[in-house]
């Protein structure tokens, strides 16, 4: 049940963009059309659904104070956890890599759709904020992973809705000033503030 | 007059030290090629940070700490980094970098490190920073790509500033902490009442979307 309820919680009422505005730049540069908005959407479900477990992973056996010990017990106060950034960024990048590899060798026909986006995720804050989330939070594995796959629908959701919007937006008569950057900013705003509906709904 | 001479042959190979073109590279970013609100670069932490002056200030001071150094360190060794791991490398140059902003605000300033969290992680994948390593550094000298970082850094910097301006200003009725709404009620007898929204994540997103709005009506930047 705590499951469901963090599952629900990061995708819905915490979610990646609206609550704490990660991934916008791809949010707002990929968000021209709906079909390339659901294949960016799903590869960062995707990544992020393996990633922050192995993420975890590498936090609790390898950088937090005392996680060397299982190795050898003269290794027990070491503390690694200052080498966090530059561990995590480098295990995004190469998983991203990974996926690259593993669907243009599957699924030619994915990879020739998601093409471009694919290298793109690594700079993804979602991504990264997530793992730091993560850790900030406690998450035991299992959560960790729920709450990966979570935030990536979130995230996913939140970028299909604003194609669709501005599909539509594309015949509205907006100024000249507020054009592309400036209207999108005031939807993502509108949006947000349906989001908050969601604010204290608890299974 | 005789000294003008005699210096006048050494400095005709090496450019001046601020001629127009390198005022250029600090001054475009600013306005004009603004990376916020022209290129849409780095708005993530843009928003995340905004809430009040202070959080922003010190955001803004690690950013272009960020940015110069990465771009000096990659633009110096720009001949060096095979094209085919390039990002890697500006990666682990950044990440490194970001490190050291976080060990240095853990030390000196716990509370500033409590209240950003892990935003200060996220200047790693900062579009901006990526950018410019990328779109300058790569390819530039130097002296260069410290001014260009220096201009970038500043031109996010003034924007996130405005925007956590008024998200304070209107949001907790203060700047820097000093109890605006307050000393304005002690003064005419009328208590302002500050706006919720402007706190929350959607005030920052209309904050934004504003100030974009005027920018552009006054530069005559049309989007298409």
């Amino acid at each position: 049940m705590d499951l469901i309820n963090l599952a629900i919680r990061s995708i819905f009422v915490e979610n990646m963009i609206f609550a704490y505005f990660l991934g916008m730049c791809s949010f707002l540069a990929v968000s021209k059309k709906v079909s390339t908005a659901i294949g960016l959407g799903a590869a960062v479900i995707f990544v992020l659904t393996i990633t922050v477990p192995v993420n975890w992973l590498l936090q609790e056996l390898v950088l937090k104070e005392g996680a060397l010990s299982w190795a050898s017990a003269s290794l027990a106060d070491v503390n690694l956890e200052f080498l966090q950034f530059i561990m995590f960024i480098a295990v995004i990048a190469a998983m991203v890599q990974l996926v690259e590899m593993i669907i243009e060798k599957f699924s030619p026909s994915l990879y020739g759709s998601l093409g471009i986006f694919l290298p793109l995720i690594a700079v993804n804050c979602a991504i990264l904020g997530s793992s730091l989330f993560m850790v900030q939070r406690d998450y035991t594995l299992t959560e960790a992973t729920v709450f990966g796959f979570g935030s990536g629908i979130g995230w996913m959701l939140a970028i299909v809705a604003l194609a669709a919007i501005r599909e539509k937006l594309k015949y509205s008569n907006v100024p000249d000033g507020l054009k592309g950057l400036g209207i999108t900013m005031l939807i993502t705003g509108l949006m947000g503030i349906a989001f908050k509906s969601f604010i204290g709904i608890a299974i | 007059m005789s000294t003008e001479t005699l210096e006048q042959p050494i400095k005709k190979d090496s450019e001046a030290l601020f001629s127009k073109r390198r005022k250029r590279i600090v001054s475009d970013p600013l306005n004009d090629d603004n990376p916020i609100t022209v290129q849409v670069l780095g708005i993530c932490s843009a928003l995340a940070i905004t809430i009040k002056m202070e959080p922003t200030l010190i955001m803004s001071i690690a950013v272009i700490f960020v940015i110069v150094f990465s771009n000096l360190i990659i633009s110096l060794l720009r001949n060096l980094i095979p094209g085919r791991v390039r990002i890697i490398v500006q990666l682990a140059v950044v990440a490194t970098l970001v490190t050291l902003v976080s060990e240095i605000l853990k030390a000196y300033n716990y509370e500033m490190y409590k209240v950003l969290g892990a935003f200060v992680g996220l200047i790693i994948t900062n579009c901006i920073v990526m950018g410019r390593l990328e779109a300058f550094a790569m390819g530039n000298k130097p002296y260069d790509s410290v001014l260009d970082g220096l201009g970038s850094g500043l031109g996010y910097s003034w924007i996130i500033l405005a925007v956590a301006f008024f998200r304070e200003l209107f949001g907790s009725g203060s700047l820097f902490d000093v109890k605006i709404y307050d000393w304005i009620a002690s003064m005419t007898g009328f208590q302002l009442q500050t706006n919720g929204m402007m706190v929350d994540s959607i005030g920052a997103f209309m904050v934004l979307g504003i100030i974009i709005w005027v920018q552009r009506s006054k530069t005559g930047y049309v989007e298409h």
